[in-house]
């Protein structure tokens, strides 16, 4: 029987079914934060039980953490008890834990591919939503509430109902300056955020073998914003190399009978989809965001919803909430949405070819007068060093910029990153949510390019203009 | 878990599609270490007119009196109805213990978002998708009497004055709430094959189990 690539992970990892349509499925890796286990390890603890197996978990802090000032510790009283909960939970239980002087420190999805933890073929789950950035590595990975990471503690097992597949094709080739963010933006402003509920996507096309593995982890790291939990890219000669000589990868022997393995982890041709959509990229323009879901997209150089147009995909009542809301009229051009702070960061784009892009567009500039801050947060301690070696950090310090240390930051402002009430903000991240970046924040999702050519304007600017 | 009995309740009324988690419980109130004491902070960017923290007193500070749920007419509803794709966004397990810990018991839409609903029946939260046309006549009758709403889960039925709705659930999920199953005991009971198939990919695919 043909199979897609999320009916081999499926299969590979099935152990035992049900007669009541569930299954049981095998979890090889199970990343950490200090947010959503603290209750998993309690629970834990109160039932008398034992982790199944310890070797399979990976820990980080990255919600709390701060992200300047790093030597003074965590000060925030709160934030301390939580990253103290999971130090105390490692160390009891004698876990991999990156601590925040350890320069492999970062945010845990950006963590978990860069030391080769997590490997193609894999399933991995997290207690964080983003554990889809994985399947760029053609690992089935997805995120699970607290009572799950309880349950993977516990027996390395998941009960699952296995997903629908869809496939996303993508048509044509990426246009310049059109990156795999603004990719993410037009196909869920297409399907919209409930569009994958139900489904596990498998990314497909010339343009998905094109992109390199970084900017593949940004396109999966969005598919939850589309509603489905996991996104795919088969294995090809890109992922391979990618992995090859990671810190925790397979060496040697081992590696190439690992990469025999991972050969095979493609969708067979003429296996079945239950959804396929194709999207058009060929006349793209870059994305950003301008309502209070990551669904409220449009080109740059576009306008803003007309009212009265019946094909946005909303009633009345949502677009009108999201206008006010956000403090934006209808059909205004994209070019006169003015910015007070910049975020470049969060486990969506803060890998170092992100970081390039910045740099390559604020070289020898400045950024505007009105931008109160902008901030760049890179994804980790090794991002940050890889950066700085290639001298990245001074180009974001002369153009005003603010160079800070790895965590999750101003993407949902758990530590001190955030927004104040109204502020207005041209971020990298995420979700656009009411109060995401702060309480009555404005967030306006975008890629690192826009992000960056917004700082030095003060307003949106269509990128491929001012190039 | 406690076992699922039948609700019988008023139903409070949000008329908004793509309720975040975020929405339902902001983050700074994911710092607590525990499940418990989250429903002062449900909604609670909605809810109040002032920030608050964690560990604040709630009962303080400014409360927004066109927040839907002050609403009087909403007093001791133990359920809610709400737009489409429900509980979108973040993984956030504290969405479900904030709704269940201000005294819902049941949550009716079109549609919920994959990890919410998952995490509903690891608590004894009850997600009910019915079609639009339904939710219209059950708001229609809510709206104009007080009528109450019976939710009984044996029989999948939305019972309110004359309007008789059948609800879809899997059989699997029905349990689970209804005998207030316990996954992890159950998983347990399946060791040996967990363990089998352990041996079995150590051989196959080694690298996997590397620490």
């Amino acid at each position: 029987m043909k199979k897609t690539l999320y009916d081999k992970l499926w299969d590979e990892h099935h152990i035992h079914s049900f007669d009541n349509g569930y299954s049981l499925i095998y979890i090889d890796k199970h990343l950490i934060h200090e947010v959503t286990s603290p209750q998993a390890f309690e629970g834990l603890k109160q039932a008398g039980r034992n982790i199944w197996s310890k070797k399979s978990i990976m820990a980080v802090p990255d919600h709390n953490v701060p992200t300047k000032m790093r030597e003074d510790g965590i000060k925030d009283p709160i934030s301390k008890i939580q990253v103290d909960a999971l130090n105390k939970n490692c160390q009891i239980n004698d876990l991999l834990k990156f601590d925040l002087e350890d320069i492999r420190q970062g945010i845990v999805h950006v963590v978990g591919p860069e030391q080769g933890i997590l490997l193609p073929g894999m399933t991995v789950v997290c207690g964080d939503s983003h554990t889809s950035t994985h399947g760029a590595l053609a690992a089935l990975a997805f995120g699970i509430g607290t009572s799950e990471v309880e349950h993977v503690l516990a027996t390395q097992c998941l009960l699952q109902k296995k997903s629908l597949n869809m496939q996303i094709n993508i048509l044509g080739k990426m246009p310049e300056y059109f990156y795999s963010k603004d990719l993410a933006l037009l196909i869920i402003s297409k399907i919209g955020t409930a569009g994958g509920t139900g489904f596990a996507i498998e990314y497909t096309g010339d343009a998905i073998r094109n992109l390199s593995m970084e900017a593949r982890m940004t396109l999966c790291n969005m598919t939850i914003e589309a509603g489905a939990t996991t996104g795919l890219i088969a294995v090809d000669e890109k992922t391979i190399s990618y992995v090859e000589n990671k810190p925790f990868a397979p060496k040697g022997e081992e590696f190439l009978k690992a990469k025999e393995y991972w050969s095979n982890l493609v969708t067979d041709s003429g296996a079945n989809f239950d959804k396929i959509v194709d999207v058009d990229i060929t006349q793209s323009s870059p994305m950003i965001t301008w309502g209070t879901s990551p669904e409220m997209a449009v080109a740059v150089d576009d306008k803003l919803p007309d009212l009265e147009d019946e094909k946005f995909f909303s009633r009345k009542e949502d677009l009108l909430n999201a206008f006010s809301y956000m403090g934006l009229k209808e059909k205004q051009n994209v070019n006169s949405i003015e910015l007070d702070k910049i975020f470049i960061g969060s486990c969506t784009n803060s890998r170092i070819e992100d970081l390039r892009i910045v740099a390559k567009i604020v070289k020898n500039k400045k950024i505007a007068k009105n931008i109160k801050s902008a901030i760049i947060v890179p994804g980790s301690g090794l991002v940050k060093e890889r950066a700085e070696k290639e001298g990245l950090d001074k180009i974001f310090k002369k153009s005003g910029f603010e160079w800070r240390s790895p965590g999750c930051s101003m993407c949902l402002g758990m530590n001190d990153d955030k927004l104040n009430e109204y502020e207005r903000c041209a971020s990298t991240s995420n979700r656009n949510f009411e109060g995401r970046q702060g309480r009555l924040s404005r967030t306006h999702l975008v890629s690192p390019a826009t992000a960056a050519a917004a700082a030095i304007h003060g307003h949106f600017v269509d990128v491929r203009e001012i190039i | 878990m406690k076992k699922f009995k039948t609700v019988e309740s008023i139903a409070a009324l949000i008329d908004r599609k793509n309720i975040d988690t975020d929405a339902i419980i902001p983050k700074q109130y994911l710092k607590a270490v525990t499940r418990e004491g989250f429903g002062d902070n449900l909604f609670d960017d909605w809810r109040y007119l002032e920030p608050g923290n964690l560990g604040d007193d709630h009962s303080l500070r400014k409360k927004n009196p066109d927040f839907f749920l002050y609403n009087p007419k909403y007093n001791g509803a133990r359920i809610l109805i709400a737009g489409d794709n429900f509980g979108c966004g973040s993984s956030r397990e504290h969405a479900v213990w904030a709704l269940m810990d201000y005294g819902f018991d049941v949550v009716i839409s079109t549609s919920f978002a994959d990890i919410f609903y998952n995490n509903c029946f690891k608590n004894g939260l009850l997600p009910i998708v019915l079609k639009k046309k339904e939710i219209q006549e059950l708001i229609n009758i809510v709206n104009t009497n007080k009528y109450l709403i019976k939710i009984n889960l044996v029989d999948q039925t939305v019972l309110c004055n004359n309007l008789k709705i059948k609800f879809e659930i899997d059989a699997r999920r029905k349990e689970v709430l209804i005998e207030g199953i316990d996954d992890i005991s159950e998983t347990l009971k399946l060791s040996k094959k967990i363990k089998d198939y352990e041996n079995k990919k150590a051989l196959k695919t080694p690298w996997m189990f590397n620490g």
